[in-house]
């Protein structure tokens, strides 16, 4: 087969995988070799729908031995198959590379054969970039459980990120919908990697030139909407990993329920509001000090759709307001709907020479639409005397909008 | 007014030091951005002046400036000096003002060049050529700002072992391999005009895409359209976003709508009830009450197979307990046939209806909704292993033998199937509900009856 119809197929077997980002990684380029990292991911190019290019994603292959019921590369499927050699993905990598297209790779890969001969192939890709080439660029192996203690170990050495993918919130339902998989053994595959970065950070402490491990750490993804998993659940999951595991981030994917073919291509649509709505309550968890028992309720344990989860909570909330941005703390200014990490900082900082109105807060481009409501400023407010009225919550009820605005895979909020 | 013609940023910061300590007033001082052409109105003779002491301006103020500096616009130099004038003349604090409104505007300078040397960064494309067995890689790109020095030295560190050059039309830099050199500008003729691998760029950029999830804005938003002249990919966008309603058009005719991806594999009969809950295969499930799951016994010996619920059966939940289930019942019971033993269900599991003012009236399910719905139908027939499967009326019946079974025809006639020993096929109870004639519908009531009465010697082993 061609490399160009190749290609074409597994980058388009690829795309299914959420996680797209290039950062959290700082790699010097080697002596005689090319490219680098240096923190911040670059997109170097955006896609019709909108979507950040920022490494070259594919697939090794596409066959696979297993039979998840929520992929299409599932061996059962009918979808057209294709295998690159490593060879292939380490020239693709090093000429798009120097063209400057990307900042790296992102290497998946269906089954072939077990897991130890699938993660030893795409260790060989990256393995062969670092030593052969001696390149510098991002690389994220997708980790393959069920690989032994050696190969995930070596696999760190070589990528900025490894990820083993959690699928699905629930184990009893993995292994319904996945029957070769289960939570145990994906997060004994995040264990052990965790034991390669802890164990790196330790040996890096002692020594200043020491070789790195996964330095990116480790994500994992979670297809949401092909079960009945809860948004509490999955983010109760979420969590538990953020935790447990120190997972740098947890991608959510909704789930496209197509049998045969591109699930990408809803008849369905997929719960994308949904998606959106878990990334902005992961970001709540992450950055704004919330815990997942404040997010949902037992009467509604699924985020609102029409409602962000934080305004959502500050309606529930209302005794909380409103919060004077003048004199309350950091952890208070957080909890204000529409003011988002950087703005709160920012508050913090002007506040100790100038006293905030409302229409400052309108130049840091805060919506003062959303926030009055729940704020005190040391100008005229009267729109903080509704905070208990009954209607307020009608005041958010979203405007019908183009489904762009949802598509979002996170911001401030 | 006195007016100095200022070239780059270290002859303002020398200049703007010493009219900061002679006293000048921002509004006695215009500078001339050398950059933008303009002529001195006319020239003043700078005056001798003693070394002057160094002025104390907070750190940040001067890395603030130096890339304010690089903005493109005349105005620049002028609106650093007022904020200058005002660090330095009783309001040390300004900087952390940034609501202030010439705070705010050197904010979103340093905001846009930041973008700039980002979206350099991201933007540049290198085209190979080979010279003499070397390969070079030229670009031509075109930033918005005065950013080339600022932006280059990130491709001295990626592309270190390369040889490289960055043409834009105010300044170029080229790598040698050791050193960054800055020259002129250029136009864009002077870079190669193709490389040969931006055919496989393309493909790969067209593959990761997905037409069902277009958003334009997005994309125009975060790749503004003037750097689409030199991105190869961008020659293709307009194809993509054409054709990209007819790919997602086809992929939906070419996939049949599917109960399949929520009906779980070898589960029990209660799994499945509890997973045609969130059934949402066809179209069907967004007007109905609920799903109307099959019901009755797991280790039912016969398996009768109606159309879809009714009214009742939507609100109740349960299949054949509207009047078509009575007259069923009825004739059962006749035909000696306990009903209770047997395991009922439809080939449709959600209620098609048709609202006429406060009536909901029955509609027929289409070919798409039966097929749809089959997985269903066949996940209950392999848990309950009937010896026989009993069709009531053309919707069960061609549901599971096919399109071109006829209950006139062939009703009462057995024959083996996949999903039991034998499949049978027989009027639906409702069709006798429909018969205006008493004496008609008398006559198909005893051959129904008869028809449910052949049932009867597969109930016992
Ligand atoms: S193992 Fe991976 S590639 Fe294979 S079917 Fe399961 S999810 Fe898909
Ligand atoms: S009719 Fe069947 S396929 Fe359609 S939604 Fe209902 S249960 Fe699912």
């Amino acid at each position: 087969m061609e490399l160009d119809n190749k290609l074409r197929i597994l980058a388009d077997a690829a795309k299914y995988d959420a996680s797209c980002a290039s950062s959290g990684s700082r790699r010097k380029r080697v002596e005689g070799g090319f490219g680098n990292t240096e923190g911040i991911g670059i997109c170097h190019s955006y896609t019709p729908d909108g979507r950040c290019v920022s490494l070259l994603k594919l697939l090794l292959t596409n066959y696979c031995i297993y039979d998840c019921s929520y992929c299409v590369n599932r061996i059962s499927s009918d979808t057209p198959r294709a295998r690159f050699t490593p060879e292939e993905v380490v020239n693709l990598t090093i000429e798009f590379y120097k063209r400057n297209y990307i900042e790296g790779l992102f290497l998946s890969s269906g089954i072939i054969q077990n897991a130890d001969y699938t993660m030893e192939q795409m260790i060989s890709v990256a393995r062969t970039l670092r030593q052969e080439h001696l390149f510098g660029g991002y690389i994220h192996l997708k980790a393959v459980p069920g690989a032994s203690n050696e190969l995930l170990l070596e696999a760190g050495t070589w990528a900025d990120r490894l990820s083993a993918n959690i699928e699905l919130a629930v184990d009893s339902e993995l292994r319904e919908l996945a029957p070769a998989k289960s939570h145990l053994q994906i997060e004994d595959a995040m264990s052990k990697i965790g034991f390669g970065i802890a164990d790196a950070a330790d040996r890096s402490n002692a020594r200043a030139q020491s070789p790195k491990f996964a330095p990116a750490g480790q994500s994992t993804q979670m297809i949401v909407g092909a079960t009945s998993a809860s948004d509490s659940v999955v983010l109760a999951k979420a969590s538990e990993l953020y935790k447990k595991q120190k997972l740098r981030r947890v991608y959510y994917s909704a789930f496209s329920p197509i049998p045969h073919a591109d699930p990408a291509l809803p008849i369905i649509r997929p719960p994308m509001i949904r998606e959106h709505r878990l990334y902005q309550a992961d970001w709540l968890l992450r950055f704004y000090g919330f815990k997942v028992e404040e997010l949902t309720t037992p009467e509604s344990p699924d985020l609102p759709l029409d409602q962000d989860p934080k305004l959502a909570w500050a309606l529930r909330h209302r005794d909380f307001f409103p919060v004077d941005v003048n004199k309350a703390s950091r952890a208070a200014l957080l909890r204000i709907p529409g003011i988002g990490v950087r703005n709160v900082k920012r508050i913090l900082q002007i506040r100790r020479y100038h006293a905030l109105k409302l229409d400052d807060l309108a130049k840091l481009k805060i919506s003062i639409a959303k926030t009055k409501y729940f704020i005190t400023t040391s100008g005229d407010n009267p729109a903080a005397l509704q905070i208990d009225s009954k209607r307020l919550p009608k005041k958010f009820e979203p405007q019908p909008r183009q489904m762009a605005l949802f598509e979002a895979r996170s911001g401030e909020l | 007014m006195k007016q100095v013609l200022i070239e780059d940023f270290p002859a303002w910061r020398t200049q703007a030091r010493e009219l900061i300590q002679a006293g000048v007033e921002p509004s006695q001082v215009h500078f001339v951005d050398g950059k933008s052409g303009q002529p001195l109105l006319f020239d003043e003779p700078a005056q001798d002046q003693p070394k002057p002491e160094a002025t104390k301006v907070p750190a940040e103020f001067l890395k603030l400036a130096s890339v304010a500096a690089q903005y493109r616009d005349p105005d620049r130099w002028d609106l650093l000096y007022s904020v200058l004038h005002r660090l330095t003349n009783g309001e040390p604090y300004l900087l952390k003002i940034d609501v202030d409104s010439d705070i705010r505007r050197l904010r979103l300078m340093e905001k846009a060049i930041r973008r700039d040397i980002h979206k350099m960064h991201a933007f540049v494309r290198f085209r190979k050529i080979e010279l003499e067995g070397d390969a070079e890689y030229i670009a031509w790109h075109r930033p918005d700002h005065y950013i080339v020095r600022a932006a280059t030295p990130f491709f001295a560190r990626r592309f270190g072992n390369m040889r490289w050059a960055i043409l834009t039309p105010d300044e170029s830099a080229y790598w040698d391999g050791a050193e960054l050199i800055f020259g002129p500008g250029a136009p864009r003729d002077a870079a190669p005009d193709d490389d040969g691998l931006e055919d496989l760029w393309r493909t790969y950029y067209a593959s990761i895409f997905n037409p069902a999830r277009i958003n334009l804005r997005a994309m125009r938003a975060e790749m503004p359209v003037r750097h689409w002249a030199t991105l190869p990919e961008a020659q293709i966008i307009s194809n993509l976003t054409r054709e990209a309603g007819f790919r997602v058009q086809t992929m939906i005719k070419d996939q049949a709508p599917s109960a399949l991806p929520w009906v779980p594999q070898q589960a029990t009969l209660q799994a499945l009830r509890e997973a045609a809950i969130r059934c949402e295969g066809c179209e069907l499930h967004k007007c109905a009450t609920q799903v109307v799951f099959g019901a009755g016994p797991e280790g039912a010996r016969v398996v009768l197979v109606g159309e879809q619920p009714g009214d009742e059966e939507d609100l109740a939940g349960s299949p054949f307990v509207g009047p078509a289930g009575r007259l069923l019942s009825r004739a059962l019971e006749e035909a000696e046939v306990d009903r209770s033993a047997l395991y009922v269900t439809n080939a449709v599991k959600h209620f098609k209806f048709i609202e006429r003012g406060k009536r909901r009236i029955h509609a027929k399910p289409g070919g798409i909704e039966i097929s749809a719905c089959r997985p269903w139908l066949e996940a209950e027939l392999e848990a309950v292993k009937p010896e026989l499967v009993v069709c009531l009326g053309a919707t069960a019946a061609q549901s599971l033998m096919g399109r071109d079974f006829r209950v006139t025809r062939d009703r009462g006639q057995f024959q083996p199937h996949r999903w039991a020993k034998q499949i049978m096929a027989t009027i639906h109870p409702s069709a006798l509900l429909r018969m205006p004639e008493p004496d008609r519908r008398e006559q198909e009531y005893r051959l129904f009856v008869h028809d449910l009465a052949l049932i009867r010697p597969y109930m016992q082993t």
